[in-house]
């Protein structure tokens, strides 16, 4: 299996200056993650599940450690890498997927979907195509397909959000929680879009509150609870 | 404690613009202190800090309106010099009408309030050595209505315009030459909510589809967040932290920051 990610002896912790004090979130984290593997993070509240995925994304800074991800351009570690490659990677091969949109004013649903398409060097007509496809898989009505998010449901938001989220393929993409609150078509969306990209080779890591949304996706876990065990490999699920 | 950064390896071009260790004194007062920065090719780079922390002075330094007392600072275009702070005043003029648009807070430094708002956009043009009246009103037009402004007002003068309005004028004129470099100096400062999302956008689109390099200049965190892929945070003249923009507004690392961070948010 083509691997994806190598995450050695990864740590993290916020110094908080106003308290003069420093919380550790997780340490010595280490795993692989192979093209088309879907590893789901387990642990507690506060056991550094989210905190992790923002590390690896290069949301927060790693305090030690290295996150080797194999890139189409060679292995890169996204703990030290410039933040020009960091964007560049995050335009074409690594996605974050979470359970909030960001709207921007006058930017239509379907232009706001289209948009990783487009910067991606998609011909603007193909990607609003594109854009529509995945609009109607999620089931956002097709009168709000021109129409601006700013002023949707959270529940339409968070479609426009999935849709926008995983119509560019990616080699390695994050999952902070996307099934939360979904209605029961949109979840079955996500799962059939999340397997057509498992098969086509993308890594997946994420948390999720109802693991069981996303059972027959899982091929291993890590429980990131202090003093659990580290790894666990389930035999059962194939997919 | 935290990790050092590699150079950048899978980017392969060089950057638009570098500026090195530039230091600027008003009599005892150190305005800007040993100030780098880099900015690649279709980069927005955005620049935090409260008043006084020089962030406006290092912007009127990047426009050559304000020569340091030491530093460097060069663009990776044909024919500029190495350090644009040795030029004469007249090579500077050029440069900065032909390469580099700024966009300031204040409509007044930007525009001639009482002349016709073509006229203004037109300015940059003739300075550039365009005397063709057809192509100075085609050019000024498109500019104009790039940056979203009614045409059916292109003749009025600024000083009838509102404060939004005002602004996209100062981006007509900043664009019109199609620039390396556009600098935004708190482009959206004082103008009502409503009227400055609509800026945003504008100056968003621009970037996405021009791909122009940016550098912008606030102490708005939501602005500098919108539009921002780095951003780089300024205190008492100096440079305390800089990061990709999401990750400096969600962990930021210096005890400035965070206390900006949780200020602001």
């Amino acid at each position: 299996m083509t691997l994806i990610l190598d995450v050695k002896g990864l740590s993290k912790g916020f110094e908080m200056h106003h308290l003069g004090t420093r919380m550790a979130a997780f340490s010595d984290i280490s795993f692989t993650l192979s093209a088309g593997e879907f590893l789901l993070l387990k642990g507690r509240n506060g056991a550094g599940k989210s905190t992790l995925l923002r590390t690896l994304y290069r949301s927060y800074l790693a305090a030690s450690g290295q996150i080797l991800f194999h890139s189409s351009h060679g292995v890169v570690d996204l703990a030290r890498a410039a933040d020009v490659d960091v964007t560049l990677l995050r335009r074409t091969e690594i996605g974050f997927v979470t359970q909030f949109l960001t709207a921007r004013p006058r930017v239509s649903a379907e232009a706001l979907v289209a948009e990783p398409l487009r910067l991606a060097g998609t011909p603007e007509e193909e990607a609003l195509e594109e854009a529509r496809h995945w609009l109607s898989a999620f089931g956002v009505k097709r009168a709000l397909w021109a129409a601006y998010p700013t002023t949707f449901s959270g529940g339409e938001q968070q479609k426009v959000n999935l849709a926008r989220a995983l119509i560019l393929p990616q080699r390695l993409l994050m999952l902070d929680e996307p099934t939360a609150s979904l209605d029961a078509s949109a979840r079955a969306a996500l799962i059939d879009r999340l397997a057509e990209l498992k098969r086509a080779g993308t890594a997946m890591i994420g948390v999720f509150h109802h693991p069981g949304d996303v059972e027959v996706l899982i091929d291993r876990e890590i429980d990131l609870t202090p003093d659990a065990p580290k790894q666990e490999t389930r035999e059962d699920v194939a997919v | 404690m935290s990790l050092t950064m590699e150079p950048p390896r899978l980017v392969t071009t060089r950057p638009l613009l570098t500026a090195r260790n530039v230091s600027k004194c008003y009599g005892s007062v150190q305005a800007l202190r040993d100030v780098s920065a880099t900015v690649y090719p279709g980069e927005v780079l955005g620049i935090v800090g409260e008043s006084g922390s020089g962030k406006s002075t290092f912007l009127r330094c990047l426009n050559l309106e304000e020569v340091p007392d030491e530093g460097s600072y060069t663009l990776d275009l044909p024919d500029v010099a190495d350090n644009l702070f040795d030029l004469d005043r007249y090579a500077r003029r050029m440069l900065c009408a032909t390469k580099i648009g700024i966009v300031y807070q204040n409509p007044h430094l930007g525009l001639l309030m009482n002349h016709s708002s073509s006229g203004n956009v037109a300015e940059r043009l003739l300075v550039a050595g365009e005397r063709r009246f057809s192509v100075l009103r085609d050019k000024a037009r498109r500019a104009l209505d790039a940056s979203e402004f009614p045409l059916d007002r292109m003749d009025a003068p600024p000083v009838e315009l509102s404060g939004g309005m005002q602004q996209r004028v100062q981006l007509a004129k900043a664009i019109a030459l199609e620039p390396a470099l556009l600098l935004l100096d708190e482009p959206t400062t004082g103008l009502d909510v409503s009227v400055q999302a609509l800026v945003l956008d504008t100056l968003k689109r621009l970037q996405q589809e021009r791909r122009i390099t940016m550098v912008i200049v606030s102490h708005d965190l939501g602005v500098i967040r919108t539009l921002s892929d780095r951003v780089m945070v300024m205190r008492r003249g100096q440079v305390v932290e800089a990061g990709l923009a999401d990750q400096v507004f969600q962990d930021p690392q210096h005890a400035y920051t965070q206390q900006l961070v949780h200020a602001k948010l």
